[in-house]
């Protein structure tokens, strides 16, 4: 469903990420790794439409992407999470839910301000979509709080949350295990497989965390440098040369 | 310690003295063409070294002050009481409310035609400043040229009035549409801008459209401005001596009462009233509305409301030209409550207030920025004896707002939303 040919970006005299090429089919898990600095986030950010790539194709679902504004690529259903989390924090738990409902809802101001019959049920659909997943992560009694009071672990699994209920086709998650606990990263690793398995959405991950990335991958691309180092199954990569000595430097 | 609050102490009693006395020390008399200085009398003096005395104590024994005021059990705080419940809260909340503007309604047929006038205008600035709260507060947008808008609702009015003969009803939506599509067309070119540099910008278009109005002498007057502005008619009554308009009859033959200059102030605070209440409900409504989320959220994170697929372009556009929406409509009011309007009305200084008001008021709060409105109309003109520190005070009273209250009078409360557990 996702296809990137050759993508580069260059950012002055820097390439960060060069030739890079990557899809990722329905149903599937896809992981990026590298060490820090390879160009990960740079490739989603051009994915999700905040760079504009200097070079290469991004398809989703076989319509050219790349180029286009991020607004509108997060329409098509391709929607992501950050590295660090981005909450709207002075809003609610809830609030934040039905902000990303925005496409869901009725946004004629007339019909809002009329309280049309038809307004207040999409206004009520919405309302249970967000309670529905505000169960789903556990956060169902915060509902009513400030999402900037919330606890780290919370926070991730809210933002996660406010991208499922655009109800999209393909999550792009940008380190989620990053400051999570182990007992934390465990929850997480369910909640991504049951992601894939129980709402039919494809996932591409970004992260560090080896156990979570060998456990849950379907397929993983390693990058180094901006270059695509290898692709394969959690065992091949496992087993591969390159990828031991780019993260365990030459014996 | 003691030393090293003698030290601190003197240091501020002699700002003080420097500050003040060449302040209130000295005054200016003009004799002739000559100006001469002449010291002020020997009660001011006194009174400035008093003040730097006071100042003085109170740096040096301030450890004890403070912590004597500590002491005293704050009554405004609720921090240990137990929050009140949601739904109740909102209906005590909203028989207050409800009290308050029947008071309003009937307030004016007891009072001075000087305070109906007065309480026109602060409603003027009520509209104002929810207006510039929805582009400030709530899509955080720094807008310092927010008197435009106003203008232009107050020249399409007095302009449409002069040419073509329109009354205060007419052009009611006409300004305040007009004052809207000038929003949305500032808008676009400031849509990438952000903080500061959208400051300015906004800045130099509230300068531009006064300029404008100042020196375009064949259509605006330039700095004579435009006289003779209608006052609103009642279906068709006009609250003259005179009927001025053919085919108008007058408000008190019709109802067989005697004349009085008063019914004509009262009828326009009423209208007022409406049309303030009336923007603040629509306002209310926006805020709950997805495009009032939407306009919180790019307020808060520009970055992940986009990539959740909100358009900045439609956001930010649609907070701009509500907002000027309003002030169109309260331009529209204050021309026809001055029946003359000139450039001098729409200085940068007028921003500059609305801006004050909404941040006193606690960005975003409706409530607070109403009471802020009111605050701000009626003490310059409670406090008129000391109309020449009227900055002063009004600056000192911002210093000190900013340092106890940051958050503003009444922060904004988030709206408590109850979700139906899912099965």
């Amino acid at each position: 469903m996702l296809e990137v040919q050759n993508l580069s970006m260059r950012f002055g005299g820097l390439l960060a990420v060069d030739q890079v090429s990557l899809d990722v089919k329905e149903h599937e898990i896809v992981s990026i790794i590298g060490p820090n600095g390879a160009g990960k986030t740079t490739v989603f950010n051009c994915m999700s439409g905040f760079y504009q790539p200097t070079g290469g194709k991004i398809l989703f679902e076989g319509a050219e992407v790349q180029g286009k504004p991020d607004y509108k690529i997060s329409l098509l259903g391709m929607v992501r999470t950050f590295q660090h989390v981005r909450l709207f924090s002075q809003m609610t738990v809830v609030e934040n839910l039905l902000v990303a409902q925005h496409r869901h809802l009725n946004t004629n101001l007339i019909a809002g301000l009329m309280k049309t019959p038809n307004y207040r049920k999409k206004e009520q659909k919405s309302l249970d979509r967000a309670a529905y997943w505000l169960d789903r992560v556990g956060l169902l009694d915060l509902a009513n709080r400030e999402a900037g009071n919330l606890a780290y672990g919370q926070q991730r699994r809210l933002e996660i949350a406010r991208c499922m209920v655009t109800e999209p086709k393909l999550l792009m998650l940008d380190e989620p295990a990053a400051g999570l606990n182990p007992a934390e990263t465990k929850d997480l690793n369910r909640l991504i497989v049951s992601l894939k398995e129980d709402y039919n959405v494809s996932v591409v991950l970004i992260e560090h965390d080896m156990s979570l990335v060998m456990d849950i991958s379907d397929r993983i691309n390693v990058i180094n440098q901006g270059r695509p180092l290898a692709s394969g199954t959690p065992e091949e990569i496992r087993q591969n040369d390159d990828v031991i000595k780019a993260y365990l430097g030459e014996a | 310690m003691i030393a090293n609050n003698m030290k601190h102490a003197l240091f501020c009693a002699v700002i003080t003295l420097v500050i003040s006395y060449p302040i209130l020390g000295f005054n200016l008399e003009a004799r002739g063409v000559d100006i001469t200085i002449s010291g002020a009398s020997t009660f001011t003096l006194v009174m400035v070294a008093l003040a730097a005395l006071v100042v003085f104590a109170f740096q040096l024994f301030r450890d004890h002050i403070m912590s004597a005021l500590a002491a005293i059990p704050k009554p405004g705080s609720d921090s240990h009481k137990e929050p009140m419940e949601e739904n109740r809260r909102a209906q005590i909340q909203s028989w207050i409310l409800t009290g308050i503007l029947v008071l309003a309604l009937f307030w004016p047929f007891f009072v001075s035609r000087g305070s109906v006038d007065l309480a026109t205008l602060v409603l003027i600035y009520v509209m104002l400043a929810l207006g510039l709260n929805v582009v400030v507060g709530l899509a955080g947008l720094l807008d310092l040229g927010y008197v435009a808008f106003y203008a232009v609702g107050a020249y399409t009015f007095a302009l449409l009035s002069d040419y073509a003969g329109f009354s205060f009803w007419m052009s009611l939506p006409v300004g305040a549409l007009l004052a809207a599509l000038f929003g949305l067309v500032l808008g676009f070119p400031v849509l990438r801008l952000r903080g500061d540099y959208l400051a300015i910008v906004t800045l130099g278009f509230g300068e531009i459209i006064r300029i404008l109005l100042n020196n375009w002498t064949s259509l605006t007057g330039g700095p004579n401005g435009i006289g003779g502005i209608p006052e609103p008619t009642l279906f068709g009554m006009e609250f003259g001596r005179r009927v001025k308009e053919e085919g108008n009859t007058s408000f008190h033959e019709t109802f067989g009462i005697a004349y009085s200059g008063e019914d004509k102030v009262i009828f326009l605070y009423l209208i007022s009233l409406v049309l303030a209440v009336f923007t603040a409900l629509v306002i209310r409504r926006f805020m709950r509305m997805p495009v009032g989320r939407a306009w919180e959220a790019l307020r808060e994170d520009e970055i992940a409301a986009r990539s959740l697929g909100l358009s900045r372009t439609a956001v930010k556009l649609s907070a701009f030209t509500i907002g000027a929406f309003f002030a169109g409509f309260a331009g529209t009011v204050f021309a026809s409550k001055q029946g003359f309007i000139s450039p001098e009305s729409f200085v940068f200084l007028e921003s500059a207030i609305i801006l004050a008001i909404v941040v006193l008021g606690g960005m975003g709060s409706q409530l607070g920025v109403i009471l802020a409105a009111v605050a701000v109309t009626i003490l310059p003109e409670l406090a008129r004896e000391f109309s020449e520190y009227r900055m002063l005070i009004f600056g000192a009273a911002m210093v000190l707002m900013m340092v106890w209250r940051p958050q503003g009078l009444i922060p904004m409360r988030r709206i408590h939303i109850e979700l139906k557990k899912q099965e």
